[in-house]
């Protein structure tokens, strides 16, 4: 079962509820795909199996000897990815998406492909919690978008046997939809405020346009009027709330040093249970 | 005109917070939410909006169902799945590349810019904002994020203010890069976890390779005092300014509860820390540390504490 952890935004607990979730199983994948900051790692600690592998795509190579500086690749990219200067085209690399449009525009065969890192890949068990297997991915600095790099991963995880737990980016771009696609269920974590509601709202408009069987975690609950707001608008929304996780001062301390926090155990474990039962009703 | 830009290197760490406790400190200034993925500074500052533009940026294809022969030839260059012989069937995947479109041998295809979101000029407790949304899995938010911050100036200079706060986006990607270019500072807002250090190093990277000056402002610093001190340690070790430290406090949580800053709840245990932070940074940005005169008669009222 392939699981995914979403939210409209970051820092509503996305990889709390992750590592929460694999601490409480016994044998799991976690991806971690929020591959501007992975922070997995920091609590897991794994030993990581050899060198990490590099994830690149392909961009175009110019040949400047073949090169005339005739245009028809410039003109063809609509990333702006390629200039002409003088009787030569220069390739701005940060800008393309390798399409591979320029390639077959090219009359001269001056175009032809090379591989660029994007990022890297690495994997490892847990040091403390060896039921863990985690797949990390950094993007490079400097490397706008994360989406090939996430789409990789994903192939990677998806060899693995047994249940995975994706941690993915946060927001509603091009970057988590890449993640959160083709999930079996995708959970959204949001707080209660006025910032959780309106993020929750953006995130769910993406799990309904893919089809996605969708629940809602509300972290950092007080049982207050903000928790009701949520609970109406799920509701509104026929969208189930898997389980409400308390607002707690200890957690937070335990959390910043480093440690998964044993206190919500009991908590991932019915969320597990409601999976198992969905896709057995699924299925 | 300055352009302060608060950001993170992760979201949830009082970002927006802080950002609207600045807004409320600041005198002069105009106010831009460039976190266009999940824009949230209209939820704090009471925003009714006074205009609204499309954005537009992009191509999709467009597919003239009649001059199609179905050949397939789409379906083979499309390296993204996205198309099947004249039929986009995963819209999703597509990147609006043009590849279709180009090498259509019967030209039935036809490459037109996509709408990818809007934004707004609004009215806020705190002056003008400018801010944005983009639509749902587009991509172009790093465009979207450089239209917000080219009509906040506009707006500073036709109004004369000496100041731009930018409420930036998360993360080190592309709408962080777009946010961070060529500002003048940019306030970094840290905690003091592990991940909080680790995604500090990352940012620093970042400013150091756009060569911006980053100060930063570690907030819940009560959280864990002993990482708080580490942070210090090595913010000073690598020459970064530490301009603020806001203790751990409810009140951020109740504020954002109630669609308030932290400075407007009653008894706010932050207001000494919030103040410090903002005479650092109007002091390196050489601007009147004052704050504003309404400001100053409700401290005086006592209506704060
Ligand atoms: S299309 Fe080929 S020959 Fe023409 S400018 Fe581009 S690379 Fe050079
Ligand atoms: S591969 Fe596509 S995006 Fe990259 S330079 Fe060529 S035409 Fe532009
Ligand atoms: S290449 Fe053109 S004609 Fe051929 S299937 Fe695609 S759209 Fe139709
Ligand atoms: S525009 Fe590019 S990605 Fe979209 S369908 Fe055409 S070839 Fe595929």
């Amino acid at each position: 079962m392939l699981i995914s952890i979403a939210s409209g935004k970051g820092g509503t607990g996305k990889t709390t509820l992750a590592l929460l979730l694999a601490a409480a199983h016994s044998q799991v994948t976690l991806l971690d795909c929020d591959v501007e900051e992975p922070n997995c790692h920091l609590f897991l600690q794994p030993q990581w199996q050899a060198a990490g592998q590099d994830i690149t795509v392909m961009v175009p190579h110019i040949d400047s000897d073949r090169c005339t500086g005739c245009g028809a690749c410039s003109a063809v990219c609509l990333f702006s990815a390629i200039a002409i200067s003088g009787n030569s085209a220069i390739l701005f690399d940060e800008l393309c998406h390798s399409c591979g449009g320029c390639l077959l525009a090219c009359q001269q065969a001056a175009i032809s492909e090379e591989q660029k890192t994007i990022g890297t890949l690495t994997a490892g068990t847990a040091a403390a919690h060896p039921g863990i297997y985690l797949l990390k991915g950094t993007l490079k600095v400097g490397t706008p978008s994360a989406v090939p790099l996430i789409k990789q991963m994903k192939q990677t995880g998806l060899q693995l046997a047994g249940d995975i737990l994706i941690d993915c980016p946060p927001g509603t771009s091009c970057s988590m939809v890449t993640a959160v696609k083709d999930s079996d269920f995708c959970i959204l974590v949001t707080e209660p405020t006025p910032f959780g509601r309106h993020d929750l709202e953006l995130a769910l408009n993406i799990t309904r346009l893919l089809r996605l069987p969708t629940g809602v975690v509300l972290n950092k609950s007080d049982g207050a009027a903000g928790d009701e707001s949520i609970e109406t608008f799920c509701a509104s929304r026929q969208v189930p709330i898997l389980a409400k996780i308390p607002h707690s001062l200890a957690f937070a301390r335990q959390y910043a040093a480093g440690c998964i926090p044993g206190e919500f155990q009991s908590i991932a474990a019915s969320i597990w249970q409601q999976l198992k039962a969905e896709r057995s009703a699924g299925t | 005109m300055k352009e302060l830009v608060i950001v993170s290197g992760k979201g949830g760490t009082g970002k927006t917070s802080i950002s609207a406790a600045l807004a409320c400190l600041a005198p002069q200034k105009v106010l831009a939410d460039c976190d266009v993925d999940a824009a949230n500074f209209h939820l704090v500052s009471g925003a009714t909006i006074r205009e609204t533009h499309t954005f537009t940026a992009g191509f999709e294809p467009h597919i003239d169902e009649a001059a199609c022969s179905h050949c397939g030839k789409c379906t083979s260059l499309c390296r993204f799945g996205a198309i099947n012989s004249g039929i986009i069937t995963a819209p999703l995947n597509c990147e609006g590349c043009g590849v279709c479109a180009f090498n259509c041998p019967e030209h039935a295809i036809a490459m037109k810019e996509k709408q990818a979101g809007h934004w707004f000029i609004s009215h806020t407790r705190f002056g003008s904002l400018i801010h944005a949304e983009l639509g749902l899995s587009v991509e172009n938010s790093g465009k979207l994020v450089s239209k917000v911050r080219q009509e906040a100036k506009k707006m500073a200079a036709t109004e004369h203010l000496p100041l731009i706060i930018t409420d930036g986006p998360p993360g080190i990607g592309c709408p962080a890069i777009a946010a961070l270019s060529g500002a003048t500072l940019a306030l970094a807002v840290v905690e003091p976890s592990v991940s909080g250090m680790h995604d500090l190093g990352r940012l620093a990277d970042l400013a150091d390779h756009f060569r911006l000056p980053l100060a930063i402002c570690i907030n819940k610093s009560t959280l864990h005092q002993e990482n708080t001190n580490q942070m210090i340690t090595w913010c000073l070790s690598k020459g970064l300014p530490v301009f603020g430290q806001i203790p751990y406090s409810d009140t951020f949580r109740t504020a954002a509860q109630s669609g308030q800053t932290v400075l407007e709840m009653p008894h706010s245990d932050v207001k000494k820390e919030l103040t410090i932070l903002w005479q650092n940074i109007a002091s390196h940005l050489r601007l009147p540390s004052q704050t504003s005169t309404l400001d100053l008669l409700l401290q005086k009222l006592n209506i704060f504490r």
